[in-house]
């Protein structure tokens, strides 16, 4: 159900990637989408699934929260995977003797897309799962706040980020309410032509809409209520350091960067 | 502390003025006073309570916080800190995902350092006896739990008086009695000026002092003693009086004498038992 | 029979490491016609149990039958299971989307493929239900008052004519005069005859004078079942659950501790007038002793 997407959420616990510099986890994050998408060799894959292994474990968030979190977009991994396999050219690839259509080349390739959005999918709930939104957003604003001499709203855009991010859970709340609530008036959301189901969204849709306005109104009022302006001048309960501990894990990811990289083009 | 002068308003819908909420309405409430407000919807209770902080401002008449206009632009940041505002739905008042980033919220925007806003936080979460809840996620407390959440962060402005419209309308018995008792505390230990609104009696009972509102403007203003003794005009204002006030009162309307100037269990208890004496005596 | 439920077991969130064991072992039998009402304090159950009545939760063990039929059925029959047990959910005025009062009660009725004849029918017999003028069907719901959005969100559970009504915490956020307004309409309602009432609540205020019986729920679990006598008489191990007993009731215990003869089973103030008038009437005949 709508309430399995744990996706973006925080996990309340105490270990060394919480306490890490959100820019810091923000900065690896990115350097390990590239390196994922750079992997070429099995030997390359094997570093970068280790790697997320590591971190899972540091993180002591639970291995099963990892497989909620993939979840969702389990649909999507197999679907890529199935693409890949039957539409990419090459030897064919025999499965008990029988063509099939599949290639060697397209399980390559479908293995490679499969783990790639699994570690992919991994990495950034590792990030939300140890950093609150406060942080994230305060590691983004900082990181982007060269920009902000040229003009561009850094901190309305991560205040942005960390409101939507909070309202997740109380919206996704509304949708399965409201859902129920129009079911309980017979309406079917599952049955039917594609039109018809998309005009049945519409009984969903108005209310979750103005419910939406509802909430950005009353959080407006009570933001102000208490004093924001806006982000000048604001301090923060927790201000963002770059400790030693940030240096070690810089230097440890690095290292498994250039790994994949002497794996990839060196090797 | 809080004083409105004449205060005039109405709501522009764009093509004309639609009913004046507030109608000439003068109230002064003092320094460390608890107030309850009562009133049907749509008498002009909410309205009020957002002239106390500049979130409106009058169209007649003025309101003043600590002796400061409202209307002065330059200080509407002044009166904002001094003047901690609850809402009612919990969920569209808390800003942040961790308990405790939620209250230094305010403390942040006022530019306070690092360290104080920890004190801060730590001692308005302590007040509101919410300090073991400071790193959970304010989506999965209680409603009862959030309110208090939410009361913790406006009283991490240090504010001199705390407004609170309806804090308990969405909440089941054990969440109201939770924010009452912190209100009560609030009161008694930090000398707290507390503006309650409210559709329960039971609450109001326990205030200082009783104003209730009635299309705009101000019907009574007393103890709560002296307000639910008027037990026919808030009946016809559409508001209720606790249920023992009402017994006494009906009571003695069918001719038995029976004081009904009582709040609480005990007290028309008392009040029964002195009347079923004077019978005995008299027989 | 109209509603029985049997065994009923539901975990939330099964598997994760918030799992929570929300109904327990629940045994219910309504029969038609009851008034029910069904008490319990936040995360007590009770709301996950009126979803079960229309099979919008189904049990992860036993059994929920209305009219014979189980709700774990699919399809056309899952449909009819749902007329029959008409659901209001809590701010059920929050579920409101067309442009006027009238097709938004419409939309029940629509959805069960109506005639449009009988689905006029159905609407305006609907909106007198709930005390809604005629005047105010071709207007836009969300120009209405907080009170009478709720009454038009009522209605559109009312015009699918349900055997059952459920309606979860009806007065929650409302003025005393609009609570007053919408139990005495639910009380109508029942008392035209056609339907067996639910009522969620956690104000036995609200509940102790309308319903002639009292389920209580507490941790998943059925903690009294009763007629309102029976329940109250437990009135300190309800305290210890979190629930308040009316304060009238509190005041006849204290009365009767305090020496008085006067029946203890009283939880409205009218109640609680007259035993006493009889009582103070006793006395001055002297015929009662100190």
């Amino acid at each position: 159900m709508l309430k399995d997407i744990t996706l973006g959420q925080y996990f309340p616990i105490d270990s060394f990637l919480h306490r890490l510099d959100p820019r810091t986890k923000i900065l690896i994050f990115i350097l390990d989408i590239v390196a994922i998408f750079m992997a070429q060799t099995v030997e390359s894959y094997v570093v970068l699934i280790l790697f997320t292994f590591l971190v899972m474990l540091i993180s002591k968030v639970p291995v099963k929260m990892y497989f909620k979190g993939l979840k969702p977009i389990l649909y999507i991994i197999v679907f890529t995977a199935l693409l890949n396999l039957f539409l990419t050219q090459g030897e064919d690839l025999p499965i008990f003797g029988y063509s099939v259509g599949i290639t060697v080349e397209g399980a390559i390739v479908a293995a490679k897309m499969a783990t790639r959005l699994v570690l992919l999918i991994i990495g950034s709930s590792a990030l939300t799962y140890t950093t609150s939104p406060m942080a994230l957003t305060d590691g983004i604003e900082k990181l982007l706040k060269p920009l902000s001499k040229i003009g561009f709203p850094t901190h309305e855009l991560a205040m942005m980020m960390s409101i939507a991010i909070k309202f997740i859970p109380t919206l996704i709340e509304e949708t399965d309410k409201i859902i129920k609530a129009q079911q309980a008036r017979g309406a079917s959301f599952d049955t039917g032509s594609i039109f018809k189901r998309a005009k049945a969204l519409i009984p969903m849709l108005v209310p979750l809409f103005i419910s939406a306005f509802r909430r950005a109104d009353e959080l407006a009022i009570a933001m102000e209520s208490r004093c924001y302006t806006g982000g000048d001048g604001r301090t923060r309960l927790k201000e963002i350091k770059f400790t030693h501990k940030d240096l070690a894990a810089t230097i440890c990811f690095l290292m498994f960067f250039a790994c994949v990289i002497f794996l990839d083009f060196i090797f | 502390m809080l004083k409105a002068e004449n205060l005039l308003y109405s709501y522009d819908n764009g093509v004309k003025k639609v009913d004046t909420v507030l109608d000439n309405l003068n109230l002064n409430i003092k320094k460390g006073e608890f107030v309850a407000v009562l009133g049907h919807n749509g008498c002009g209770k909410s309205t009020l309570a957002k002239h106390f902080n500049g979130l409106l401002l009058p169209l007649g008449g003025d309101v003043y916080v600590q002796g400061i206009n409202t209307k002065d632009e330059e200080m509407l940041w002044t009166i904002r800190r001094q003047v901690g505002m609850v809402f009612q739905n919990p969920d569209n008042q808390i800003v942040a995902n961790v308990v405790e980033e939620d209250v230094a919220f305010a403390p942040e925007n006022l530019g306070i350092p690092s360290a104080e806003i920890r004190k801060r936080v730590d001692d308005a979460l302590k007040t509101v006896d919410m300090y073991r809840y400071r790193k959970h996620a304010p989506h999965l407390l209680s409603g009862g739990q959030k309110q208090r959440v939410a009361i913790a962060g406006a009283i991490a402005m240090r504010p001199e008086c705390i407004v609170m419209d309806e804090p308990t309308a969405m909440l089941d018995p054990m969440g109201r009695a939770e924010v009452m008792e912190t209100i009560l505390k609030l009161k008694a230990q930090e000398n707290m000026t507390v503006v309650l609104i409210t559709h329960y009696m039971d609450e109001a009972a326990m205030a200082d002092r009783v104003v209730v509102m009635d299309d705009g403007h101000i019907v009574v203003d007393d103890t709560p003693r002296n307000v639910f003794s008027q037990v026919e005009l808030l009946k016809s204002l559409g508001l209720d009086v606790p249920q023992v006030t009402e017994l006494a009162y009906s009571l003695n309307k069918e001719g038995f004498d029976v004081n009904y100037d009582v709040l609480t269990v005990t007290e028309c208890a008392d009040a029964i038992m002195d009347y079923v004496r004077s019978i005995k005596s008299g027989n | 029979m109209a509603i029985k439920i049997e065994n009923l077991d539901y975990v939330y969130m099964q598997g994760s490491p918030f799992e929570k064991k929300a109904l327990d072992n629940i045994n219910i039998e309504i029969k038609d016609g009851e008034f029910v009402g069904l008490i319990g304090h936040t995360g007590s159950g009770k709301s996950t149990l009126v979803q079960h009545l229309n099979g919008l939760l189904k049990p992860h063990s036993g059994h929920v039958f209305i009219n014979e039929h189980e709700t774990t059925e699919k399809g056309e029959k899952l449909k009819k299971l749902r007329c029959d047990v008409g659901l209001v959910f809590q701010y059920p005025e929050h579920q409101l989307f067309e442009e006027t009062v009238y097709k938004d009660i419409a939309y029940g009725p629509t959805n069960l493929g109506l005639p449009k004849e009988e689905i006029d029918i159905r609407v305006r017999d609907a909106a007198r239900c709930v005390g809604l003028p005629p005047e105010v069907l071709d207007k836009s719901p969300f120009d209405l008052s907080g009170g009478q959005k709720r009454r038009v969100a009522i209605a559109g559970v009312i015009a699918m004519k349900p055997s059952v009504l459920v309606l979860d915490e009806p007065t929650a956020g409302l003025d005393p005069a609009g609570r007053e307004e919408i139990l005495s309409q639910i009380k109508s309602i029942y008392d035209e005859g056609n339907m067996t009432v639910i009522l969620v609540s956690h104000s036995m205020e609200d509940v102790a004078r309308l319903v002639n019986r009292l389920i209580v729920m507490n941790e998943g679990k059925v903690f009294a079942d009763g007629t309102v006598d029976e329940v109250f008489s437990r009135g300190r191990e309800l305290r210890n659950i979190g629930l308040n007993v009316p304060q009238v009731n509190v005041l006849i215990d204290e009365l009767v501790a305090r020496g008085l003869n006067i029946n203890p089973n009283i939880y409205t103030v009218e109640n609680a007038k007259n035993e006493l008038i009889e009582y103070f009437k006793r006395i001055k005949e002297g015929g009662e002793n100190a």
